[in-house]
C-alpha cells in the first residue's frame, strides 16, 4: 500500500521552524548554550521570512487534504509575526539575561509559539485552527511562568491557564456544535452548508456564541478581558512584550479564518456579538487605562481597547473593513512591539521601570529616548501623523461605508477619551522632574538601534501609510476572491 | 435481548455505578479505584461498538499509564475528603441542574430530530478498525496529528523547564561515569620492599 | 470430534460460553503446572550455579514445588490491624488476572489459539499494563511502610518501562505489518536468521530487559528487595494470599517469554528449513527464556534504584526510537527486505 504524499512546499516554513526548534532543544540539553539558541531562533525566524516570501504567491494553495492554506493574506501576516518575534527577541536579550530566563527553553518557546501562530494564520479547518491556538497557548502559558523565582509572574500563569483553558473550552463547544450543524470540519464547506441553509437556526446562534466568547477571551476583548491586565502586569515584562505583539496577528487571522472564511454566511448573527464585544472593550479598555499607575497594566487595557477598534473592522463585513482591520493589526503591532520594548529597555536587573512615575522627567536623562516613546504614545492616542491615526482612520470610513455610522461616533468618542492616558505619559515624561537624575543606563546597543527604527517606522508609516495599507489590501483580496 | 444487549446492560450499570462511586468514595484511593474500573467498563462498552483500537487504547493509556499514576500521587497525598466535601450538598441542587440539562441536550442530539444522526451500518467481516484508524490519521488527517504531537512536546519542555531545578552540591555519582572507571584509575600496586620486624625475635622472648 | 458435537448438541445455546472455559481451562491448568516446576527449575539451576544440590528431598526435589503448594495453602491468612480488608484481598487477584488474561491470544501454532484478534499485540500490551495494580494496591492496602515503598518502586518502575517496551514492540509491528500475533509469527517464515532478533536486535535486548524489569525479577527487583523493605509490596501477605503473588509473577515470567519468543523468535517456527515447525519449537524457545530469566537472577546484583531509571529513560527509549526512526528509513529504500 502506498499512499501519495502531500504537497509539503507550501508548508515549508512551518517545517523548518519546528526542526529548529527541535535543533535548539537539543543544543539546549546537550550544550547549554543560550548564546547560541539566541542567535539560532533569530536565524530560523529570519530564514522562515526568506521561505515564506520564496514560497508564497498571489493564488492559494491547500495543501494537507485542504486543511492547510497558503495565500496571500496569511504570507503578509505570518512575515509580520516573524518581524514581531524577531524585534521581540532581540528587545528582551538583556532583560532576560539579568533575570536569569536567557536559557535555551525560552527559545524554543518562542519558536513553538510562532508556530502555534503559523499555523493558526494557515488555518482552513476547524481542527488545525484550534490546534494552532492550543500550541501558542501553551507556549505562552510556560514562558509566563518561566521566571519561577516571581510570585507575580507564577500566579499570572495560573490565571492564564486556567481562563486559557476555560476559554478553548467553550470553543470547542462552539465548533462542535457547528460540527454537529453542518456534519463538517472544513472551513470552507462549513460556509457552504450554512449558505443552503441549515436545519436549525437556535443551534447555529447557540454555536455562534461560544465560538464568538472564545474567540473574544483569546483577543482580550470585554466581557472577556479579565485576564489580560493581570498577566501583562505579572508576567516577565519581556514576555509580556511577546504576548502582546505577535499573538494579535495570529488572533487577527484566527477570526478572519473563523468569521469571514467559515461563517461568512452567518454574518448578520455575528455582526450583533461583536458589535457589542468592540463597545464594551473600548469603554472598559480607555476608562480602566486612566485609572492605572501601573504602564504594564495601562498598555493592557489600552489592549483591550484596540482589540475592540480591530473587532469594528471585521464586524463591518465589508472588503474595506477587513483590510482595515488588518492595516490596524499590524500597526497596533508596531506600536505595541515599540512601547512594551520601551519597559524591557528601560529596566535592569533588579528594577522595572514599569510604574508611571518611572517615565518622570525622562526627556532630560534621554531625549532620544523620550522622543520615540513619544511618538509611540501619539500614534497610539490616534494622533496625526502617525500611524495610529490612519489605521482608526480606514476603520472609521470602512465603518461608514457599511452604514454603521453609530458604532463610528461610539469610537471617535472613546478615543478621545483614550488619548488622554497616552498624552499624560508625555506629559511625565517631558514636564516633571525626574526621580533620579543618572542618564539611562546605555546597554545593548542593538536593541536601543531596533527601537529607534521602531519608533520612525511608526513615524515613517504614518507619513507614507499608501503602501502598506495597499498590501492589505491587496493581499485581503487576492485571499477572499 | 441478545447476548450483546445483556452485556450492554450489565456493562452500563456496572459503569454507572462505578461513576457514582468515584464521586461518593470517602477514601481518594478508593475513588481513584472506581474511576479505574468506570475507565474499564467503558472500554468494554466501546468494544461493544467494534471500536476495538479506542477500547484497548483506553485501557492501556488511561488504565495503564495516566491512573497509575494518579493512583501513585494520591497514595503518598494526605488528602482530607470530607474538608474537600464541605459544601457538597449546597452545590448539589445546581450540579442537578446542569446533569439535568446535560441529559436533555443528549436525548436532544441522539434523537433524530435536531442532527439527524442514525446508526451506522454494519461493517463488513475483514474491516479492521485499527487499520482504517491508522490509514485516516497518517494520511488525511497527518497534519493536525503532527500537530497535536508537536502540543505534547511543548508540554513536555514547558513541565521540565518549569520544574526542573538544578542544584549545586548535589552528591549523586553519574551513573556514566561509574561505568567508565577502570581498575587502572582506582588502583594501584605498590611494591613494599619486605622490611625486617622490629619486634624482638621469639628466641630472644624466651 | 463426533463426541463434541453430541455435546454441542445437548447443552444448546449454553454450548459456547461452556466450550470456552474448557478452553481456558486447557490453557491454565497446564500454566499452573508450568509454574509449578518453574520454580523448581529455578532452585534447582540456581543452585548448581551456586555449585550446590537445590531441593533434593521431597521425591529426590521431584515433588517439592507439590509440598510448597500443599504448605500454603494450609497457611493462615494474616490480617495486618489497619490493613484495608477489601483491598488487601483484591490486590492479588489484581496481580493475577493480567496474567493470565493475557495467554488468550498467545497462538501456540498457527491453528491453536484461544482467540485469534486482530489486535492481539495492542491487547497483550493493555493487558500487561494492568499488572502494576496488584503491586499499587497490595501495597497501599497492606498499611506498611515497607509495602507502600515496594508499591511505590514498583509502579514507577513499571510504567517507565512499559514505553521502552511498548517502542520494542511498534518495532515489531512495523516489521510485520500487522497487531495479529499470529500473522506477526508468520511474518518471520525462512529460517533462523528471518526471525526477528536479527534485524530489530536492539529492540530485543530492550525488550528482553524490559520484560524482566517488569516482572520485578532480579536485577530489577527493587519492589521486592528483601535486603532493602525485607519483601516489598507483599511483606503483608501469607499463605494462599502470598501465593497468588507468586503464581502471578511467575505466570508472567512465562509471559513475557511467551512474547518475546514469538516476536522476536519465531514462534512456533523451526530453525532451518526442512525441519517441521511446531508448539515443540515454541516450548523450546519459551525454555531458552526463561533459562535466561533465572541466570540474570544468579549472576547480578540489584541495580540501584535511580540506576533502573536511568536505564529505562536515558538508553532504553532513545534506542528504541532511533532504531524506530532507522528501520523506517531503511523500510523506504530496495534494502526494505531486510526489516520484513
Amino acid at each position: 500500500m502506498t499512499y501519495p504524499l502531500p504537497d509539503l512546499l507550501p508548508a515549508l516554513p512551518e517545517i523548518l521552524v519546528l526542526t529548529l526548534a527541535c535543533v535548539i532543544l537539543v543544543i539546549e540539553a546537550f550544550f547549554k548554550d543560550a548564546k547560541a539558541a539566541y542567535v539560532l531562533t533569530l536565524l530560523t525566524l529570519l530564514g522562515a521570512a526568506g521561505v515564506t516570501a520564496f514560497t508564497g504567491g498571489e493564488m492559494s494553495v491547500h495543501t494537507f487534504n485542504g486543511m492547510f492554506v497558503d495565500d496571500a493574506m496569511g504570507d503578509v501576516l505570518k512575515l509580520m509575526t516573524y518581524l514581531a518575534a524577531i524585534t521581540a527577541v532581540v528587545y528582551s536579550r538583556g532583560y532576560l539575561a539579568e533575570r536569569g530566563i536567557f536559557k535555551g527553553e525560552y527559545f524554543a518557546l518562542v519558536l513553538f509559539a510562532v508556530l502555534g501562530m503559523m499555523v493558526m494564520i494557515s488555518a482552513s479547518h476547524l481542527l488545525t485552527l484550534y490546534l494552532g491556538l492550543e500550541l501558542l497557548s501553551l507556549s505562552l502559558y510556560a514562558m509566563v511562568a518561566l521566571h519561577r523565582e516571581s510570585q507575580a509572574a507564577v500566579e499570572a500563569a495560573m490565571k492564564y491557564f486556567v481562563l486559557g483553558a476555560l476559554a478553548s473550552g467553550l470553543l470547542l463547544y462552539g465548533m462542535s456544535m457547528l460540527y454537529g450543524l453542518t456534519g463538517t470540519l472544513d472551513l470552507a464547506q462549513i460556509s457552504a452548508a450554512l449558505r443552503e441553509g441549515v436545519s436549525s437556526p437556535v443551534v447555529l446562534a447557540f454555536g455562534l456564541v461560544f465560538v464568538v466568547a472564545g474567540l473574544g477571551f483569546k483577543l482580550g476583548n470585554a466581557p472577556f478581558h479579565m485576564w489580560v491586565p493581570d498577566v501583562y502586569h505579572g508576567a516577565p515584562t519581556a514576555v509580556t512584550l511577546f504576548i502582546g505583539t505577535a499573538p494579535k496577528l495570529a488572533a487577527f487571522a484566527f477570526a478572519m479564518r473563523l468569521l469571514v472564511d467559515g461563517l461568512e454566511p452567518a454574518h448578520g448573527d455575528w455582526q450583533q456579538m461583536l458589535a457589542v464585544m468592540a463597545v464594551l472593550s473600548m469603554a472598559i479598555g480607555n476608562l480602566a487605562a486612566i485609572m492605572q499607575t501601573n504602564i504594564k497594566r495601562m498598555l493592557a487595557y489600552s489592549t483591550i481597547s484596540h482589540m475592540g477598534f480591530l473587532l469594528l473592522g471585521i464586524l463591518a463585513g465589508t472588503f474595506a473593513g477587513y483590510s482595515a482591520a488588518m492595516f490596524y493589526a499590524i500597526a497596533y503591532v508596531l506600536m505595541s512591539l515599540g512601547g512594551f520594548g520601551m519597559v524591557v529597555y528601560l529596566s535592569r536587573a533588579g528594577y522595572e521601570a514599569e510604574n508611571l512615575d518611572d517615565y518622570k522627567g525622562l526627556n532630560s536623562r534621554s531625549p532620544w529616548l523620550a522622543a520615540v516613546m513619544g511618538i509611540l504614545m501619539f500614534s497610539m492616542a490616534g494622533i496625526p501623523p502617525f500611524v495610529g491615526f490612519y489605521a482608526k482612520l480606514t476603520i472609521l470610513q470602512s465603518l461608514v461605508g457599511a452604514g454603521l455610522v453609530w458604532l463610528a461616533v461610539l469610537a471617535v468618542l472613546f478615543s478621545l477619551i483614550g488619548a488622554f492616558y497616552y498624552l499624560r505619559v508625555i506629559k511625565l515624561m517631558y514636564f516633571d522632574a525626574p526621580h533620579s537624575t543618572g542618564a539611562v543606563a546605555a546597554e545593548a546597543g542593538d536593541a536601543r538601534m531596533l527601537l529607534s527604527l521602531n519608533g520612525l517606522a511608526v513615524l515613517l508609516l504614518g507619513l507614507a501609510p499608501q503602501p502598506l495599507m495597499a498590501l492589505c489590501a491587496n493581499a485581503m483580496q487576492l485571499s477572499l476572491q | 435481548m441478545n447476548f450483546a444487549d445483556v452485556v450492554f446492560f450489565l456493562f452500563a450499570a456496572i459503569l454507572l455505578l462505578a461513576g457514582l462511586r468515584v464521586i461518593t468514595a470517602r477514601n481518594p484511593v478508593h475513588a481513584a479505584l472506581w474511576l479505574v474500573l468506570a475507565f474499564f467498563t467503558a472500554a468494554g462498552l466501546w468494544m461493544l461498538l467494534e471500536a476495538e483500537f479506542l477500547a484497548i487504547t483506553l485501557v492501556l493509556v488511561y488504565v495503564g499509564a495516566v491512573m497509575v499514576l494518579f493512583i501513585f500521587v494520591v497514595m503518598m497525598l494526605d488528602i482530607n475528603l470530607e474538608e474537600l466535601r464541605q459544601g457538597f450538598w449546597d452545590f448539589l441542587p445546581l450540579a442537578a441542574l446542569v446533569a439535568g440539562l446535560m441529559i436533555v441536550e443528549m436525548v436532544m442530539v441522539l434523537g433524530k430530530e435536531t442532527f439527524g444522526l442514525v446508526a451506522p451500518l454494519a461493517k463488513p467481516e475483514n474491516y479492521s478498525n485499527t487499520k482504517e484508524l491508522g490509514r485516516l490519521l497518517y494520511t488525511d488527517y497527518v497534519y493536525p496529528f503532527e500537530l497535536a504531537s508537536v502540543i505534547l512536546l511543548v508540554a513536555i519542555v514547558a513541565a521540565i523547564a518549569l520544574t526542573l531545578r538544578r542544584r549545586p552540591g548535589l552528591k549523586a555519582v553519574d551513573p556514566a561515569w561509574q561505568v567508565k572507571q577502570s581498575r587502572e584509575g582506582r588502583v594501584r600496586l605498590v611494591n613494599l620492599k619486605p622490611q625486617k620486624p622490629e619486634y624482638k625475635s621469639e628466641e630472644e622472648d624466651e | 470430534m463426533e463426541l463434541l458435537q453430541t455435546f454441542e448438541q445437548m447443552l444448546g445455546p449454553a454450548w459456547v460460553p461452556v466450550w470456552t472455559l474448557v478452553k481456558i481451562l486447557a490453557i491454565v491448568l497446564p500454566l499452573m503446572g508450568c509454574v509449578a516446576y518453574l520454580t523448581l527449575a529455578e532452585r534447582k539451576i540456581i543452585g548448581w550455579m551456586q555449585v550446590r544440590m537445590g531441593p533434593n528431598r521431597v521425591g529426590y526435589g521431584w515433588l517439592q514445588p507439590i509440598a510448597d503448594a500443599v504448605k500454603l495453602m494450609f497457611k493462615e491468612i494474616i490480617i495486618p490491624s489497619g490493613a484495608n480488608k477489601a483491598l488487601f484481598f483484591l490486590g492479588p487477584v489484581l496481580s493475577i488476572m493480567p496474567a493470565l488474561a493475557a495467554w488468550a491470544v498467545i497462538p501456540f501454532t498457527d491453528t491453536l489459539v484461544l482467540a485469534n484478534v486482530d489486535a492481539g499485540l495492542l491487547y497483550v500490551m493493555a493487558i500487561t499494563s494492568l499488572g502494576v495494580y496488584g503491586v499499587v494496591v497490595a501495597g497501599w492496602a497492606s498499611n506498611s511502610k515497607y509495602a507502600f515503598l515496594g508499591a511505590l518502586r514498583s509502579s514507577a518502575q513499571i510504567v517507565s518501562y512499559e514505553i521502552a517496551m511498548g517502542f520494542a514492540l511498534v518495532g515489531v509491528l512495523m516489521s510485520a505489518q500487522s497487531l495479529n500475533l499470529v500473522e506477526i509469527v508468520e511474518a518471520q517464515k525462512g529460517g533462523f536468521w528471518q526471525w526477528y532478533w536479527l534485524p530489530l536486535f536492539p529492540m530485543f535486548l530492550v525488550y528482553l530487559i524490559s520484560g524482566v524489569a517488569e516482572t520485578n525479577r532480579a536485577p530489577f527487583d527493587v519492589a521486592e528487595g528483601e535486603s532493602e523493605i525485607v519483601a516489598g509490596f507483599h511483606i503483608e501477605y501469607s499463605g494462599m494470599a502470598f501465593a497468588v503473588f507468586f503464581l502471578a509473577e511467575y505466570a508472567n515470567m512465562i509471559l513475557i517469554a511467551a512474547l518475546t519468543s514469538i516476536m522476536f523468535l519465531g514462534g512456533w517456527l523451526s530453525p532451518f528449513p526442512g525441519i517441521p515447525d511446531g508448539f515443540i519449537w515454541l516450548a523450546a524457545k519459551m525454555s531458552f527464556v526463561l533459562f535466561l530469566f533465572l541466570w540474570f537472577r544468579a549472576t547480578f546484583p540489584r541495580y540501584r534504584y535511580d540506576q533502573i531509571m536511568r536505564l529505562g529513560w536515558k538508553v532504553f527509549i532513545p534506542v528504541t526510537l532511533v532504531w524506530l526512526v532507522l528501520e523506517g528509513a531503511f523500510m523506504q529504500t530496495p534494502l526494505g527486505y531486510l526489516f520484513h
